[in-house]
């Protein structure tokens, strides 16, 4: 076999691993990271794109070799030598990969369970919370579910908040065909956009009115499925504000595309502000005479409804108070 | 009927072709031909997508439309190209790599292709009646409410062709071991060969599942009970474990079949052993067996817990380790070799190089936190067209360019197949390549309407679509002109030592004139042993066998 002479093997391994070093810091694949938890996981890709990026030099590199190097002569209708295999170079190819995949499924696992991915209330908060009734801080969010908590388990992502720590700020989410709809079940505010404060942890406590949905913050990394019938979580930290998209990424139906609203990160001044104001408008839609007139709020989404395909009945089973931009961020 | 058409010496008739023929050569063809067909149907139904995602807006189709195309594209590539085209080579190679006269149940044989066009036309009447348009994977309670005739004849049209496929697997296992010529031990026997067992295992192992879905999925449709409807208390999670169950190892039934085309091709056309027989052989089967137990990595955003998760990643992770041993075990079979770079050596590097791809970024989704982000994005439509495009599809193409000459006695004609490379080779990357990007960025899959910022990225994917698209056209002129004035190919136009190369081309009804005689390995290139009744050497041989023709 033509073995390249070792200098050159050794100038081209060092290329690919510079190659590859520098490309899996400066691929700019990735949107801008507005948690913490966000950079840890773009930290993985990185080291993920670097191995990639190698492995693709190296086999790609060695198949260009080929076809120019040990490409046949014309009327050369000899074989080429037979190798049939070399026990040390496979053993050398089984050994490296899975030395690669149990790094990386140690190093994924830490940091999804870094992101809170294992913490009880995670992945078997329902029923943790059930039979653990003096149990600290999880009971808040379990009161918080209120009648959406079935017996079945809350699966999702993220840490609950530590036993020193604020409390999370709660909000419910409901999905339907084709929106979002959040209520803060600890001022009443109900919003079809998301907004929160900057460096406190949020908690979603999530379920889906007729088929299932997914929840998705492509800055935040995060994403869970939606579903009726049992409640799944989600909880964050933001450190960066802005304006962000949320997206639904499960097929919900044909406008499907069309699901999807903001969550807007504050510095914790303004969401209070932003808080203040919507209480005061809740306030003076009670007293005044509602406004869009006296409709209900399945009357009141109807023309939407209409426009978009919305079951009727999912309709009905939305929170009482529909404020204007509820509707705003559907598509028009 | 069929019993005359079993042994019965003569000439082909065209007319076989169209009829309930039980040679499996007849039905190989057959299977190729009418995969084909549906390769262009879900072809054109690719391209309606990707016109319609020229712009942002919904503009090219309506939503529901553009759901129904979607969903018809992903069933028809799946079902009716891509595992009935492994089923075309299967029938047409197996009983000819290991000299056999047929497959061992002729008939069963012929019942399995002929559910082919039976489910086709039942899916695409759906049409009439408003076509599904739930996506292929048709998660309740969304396909419980979108249309009752079209998801109903959707499901009926997968438990049609799940059970050709079953019929088809409990052939091909008992061909190669019952009807192997007495040499042949089951380690001399091609790789090909090898891939059809890992492939009918999962088959056998996996297909009832999903029966078990869709019949429990069909009684919450017609008849109103709830298995996967939360309404009535049914659990819509239980559904998508059953689907995964069969449809991740879908994915090893739509490209085994492949690897063993590749582990075929690739020695052939480089003159060189295949590298590590043994650990491409068994590493399929490794693939066969971690194949049953990952298929939760499709869920890591679902109702699935954190364990569950951390568990179904681990072993999601370890398919890489004997999909790496095949792939560097082909580059090594080429390193050294002579190429001679023909269309099937050119889609056959062309695998290696796309498929690489797919394989790079499937282990970055087995990461259940990196997963956790493009999930139900483009990067995951970026990725499993380079495993089934960039894999299967380009080592089909290799395929049939391979054994084209077996199969019409014929040679193709190579400039075209060249140009036919060359352009389904840019246009594929540049169709898929940046929907990685996009997904990353954050479009999500299966919409109709975009965020107008992804514009231009996604008409770079129209236009790679389009130049797809064209590709055929040289493939077909190939064909065509093989077919019409292509040169008699002789009975080994690549001197190649597997069985189906001793016989005529196309080979005569009961394949060989005499049991043939194995007289070297399957892949003994460059080896100057002696055969078994004398003292001309290989080389010689195959020239005699080249010269016969
Ligand atoms: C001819 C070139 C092809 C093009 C341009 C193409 C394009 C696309 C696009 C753009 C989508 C995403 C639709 C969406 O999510 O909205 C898609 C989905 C899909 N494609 Fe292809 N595709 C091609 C060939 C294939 C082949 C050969 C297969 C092989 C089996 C395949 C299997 C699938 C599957 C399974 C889906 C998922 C459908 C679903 O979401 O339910 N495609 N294709
Ligand atoms: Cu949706
Ligand atoms: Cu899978």
């Amino acid at each position: 076999m033509n073995i390249p002479n070792s200098i050159t093997t050794l100038i081209a391994g060092i290329v690919i691993t510079l190659i590859s070093l520098w490309y899996g810091q400066n691929h700019g694949l990735l949107p801008v990271a507005a948690s913490a938890d966000a950079s840890d996981v773009d930290d993985l890709f990185n080291l993920m794109m670097t191995i990639a990026t190698g492995l693709f030099l190296l086999i790609e590199g060695v198949l260009v070799i080929c076809m120019f190097r040990f490409r046949r002569k014309k009327g050369d209708l000899t074989d080429g030598p037979s190798i049939e295999g070399n026990i040390p170079l496979e053993i050398v190819w089984t050994a490296i990969p899975t030395l690669i995949v149990f790094v990386l499924a140690i190093y994924s696992f830490e940091i999804y369970n870094q992101m809170g991915g294992l913490d009880p209330m995670a992945s078997r908060g329902g029923m943790m919370a059930m039979h653990n009734h003096g149990g600290g801080h999880n009971m808040d969010s379990m009161v918080a579910m209120g009648d959406t908590n079935d017996s079945r388990m809350a699966i999702g992502i993220g840490k609950s908040p530590g036993d020193g720590d604020e409390p999370a700020l709660l909000v419910d989410v409901n999905g339907l065909q084709y929106a979002w709809i959040f209520t803060y079940p600890e001022t009443g505010i109900v919003s079809g956009d998301l907004h929160i404060p900057e460096g406190r942890r949020v908690q979603l406590n999530m379920k889906a009115a007729d088929v299932i949905h997914a929840f998705w913050l492509p800055e935040f990394r995060i994403k869970q499925d939606v579903m009726p019938g049992q409640v799944s979580k989600l909880s964050f930290v933001a450190n960066r504000e802005g304006t962000y998209p949320v997206i639904c990424a499960e097929l919900c139906g044909s406008y499907h595309g069309g699901m999807k609203t903001t969550m807007t990160v504050d510095s914790p001044e303004a969401f209070d502000e932003w808080v203040q104001s919507r209480t005061v408008a809740m306030q003076s839609q009670d007293s005044v005479a509602v406004n869009p007139s006296d409709l209900s709020d399945a009357a009141f989404l109807q023309s939407y409804a209409e426009e978009m395909g919305v079951i009727e009945n999912t309709l009905e089973q939305l929170p009482h108070v529909i404020p204007d931009d509820a509707v705003s961020v559907l598509p028009q | 009927m069929s019993d005359a058409t079993i042994h019965h010496a003569g000439d082909r008739k065209w007319t076989d072709y169209f009829t309930f023929c039980t040679d499996h050569k007849v039905i190989g063809i057959q299977y190729l031909v009418t995969s084909f067909f549906f390769y262009f149907v879900g072809g054109v139904m690719a391209e309606m997508v990707r016109t319609e995602l020229a712009t942002p807006d919904p503009d090219f189709v309506s939503p529901e439309v553009y759901n129904q195309l979607f969903t018809m594209h992903g069933t028809i590539m799946i079902f009716l190209w891509i595992v009935p085209a492994g089923a075309a080579f299967a029938n047409y190679l197996i009983p000819l790599m290991i000299g056999a006269d047929d497959m061992a149940f002729p008939r069963l044989n012929a019942v399995a292709f002929w559910m082919q066009p039976v489910g086709g036309i039942l899916l695409i009447s759906s049409f009439f009646v408003g076509a599904p348009q739930s996506g292929w994977t048709s998660y309740p309670p969304l396909s419980l409410i979108s249309g009752k005739w079209g998801e109903e004849l959707w499901i009926l049209c997968l438990l049609i062709l799940g059970t050709a496929s079953i019929l088809g697997a409990i052939n091909f296992v008992t061909t190669i071991f019952k009807m192997r010529i007495p040499d042949m031990d089951i380690h001399s026997m091609p790789l090909f060969c090898w891939a059809m067992l890992a492939t009918s295992a999962l088959i056998l192992l996996s297909t009832p599942v999903l029966a078990a879905a869709l019949i429990l999925l069909s009684f919450d449709l017609m008849a109103g009970t709830a298995f996967f409807n939360p309404t009535g208390g049914g659990d819509p999670i239980v559904y998508q474990h059953l689907f995964w169950f069969y449809s991740h190892p879908a994915v090893y039934i739509m490209v085994l079949p492949f690897f063993g085309v590749i582990s075929e091709v690739l020695p052939v056309h480089s003159r060189k052993p295949i590298f590590g027989y043994r650990a491409i052989a068994y590493s399929g089967l490794a693939i066969s067996f971690l194949g049953l137990i990952v298929w939760a990595h499709h869920m890591f955003t679902s109702g699935t817990p954190g364990w569950l998760r951390m568990f179904f990643m681990a072993t999601t992770m370890l398919v890489a380790v004997p999909t790496g041993i095949k792939i560097f075990s082909w580059c090594a079979t080429l390193w050294g070799g002579k190429l001679q770079l023909n269309s099937a050596l050119l889609f056959a590097i062309g695998f290696l190089s796309s498929f690489l791809i797919g394989g790079l970024t499937g282990v970055m989704l087995a990461a259940a936190p990196f997963d956790i982000h493009v999930h139900d994005t483009y990067f995951v439509v970026g990725h499993f067209h380079y495993v089934l495009f960039g894999g299967s599809v380009f080592a089909l193409f290799s395929g049939v360019y391979h054994w084209y000459p077996k199969m019409t006695g014929k040679m193709y004609d190579e400039t075209w197949g060249k140009i036919h490379f060359v352009m389904t080779f840019i246009g594929f990357n540049l169709t898929f390549l940046p929907m990685h990007y996009l997904g990353m960025q954050g479009m999500n899959r299966r919409v109709a309407l975009y965020d107008p910022q992804y514009q231009s990225v996604n008409q770079i994917c129209t236009i790679g679509s389009y130049i797809l698209a064209v590709s055929t056209l040289p493939f077909l002129v190939s064909m065509a002109l093989g077919f019409i004035k292509g040169e008699a190919a002789g009975r080994n136009p690549w001197r190649a030592l597997t069985l189906e190369w001793q016989t005529t081309s196309p080979p005569q009804i009961e394949n060989f004139e005499e049991m043939p005689v194995l007289w070297a390995g399957p892949y003994d290139y460059g080896i100057d042993s002696e055969s078994e009744d004398g003292d001309e050497d290989v080389e010689d041989m195959l020239t005699e066998v080249a010269n016969v023709a």
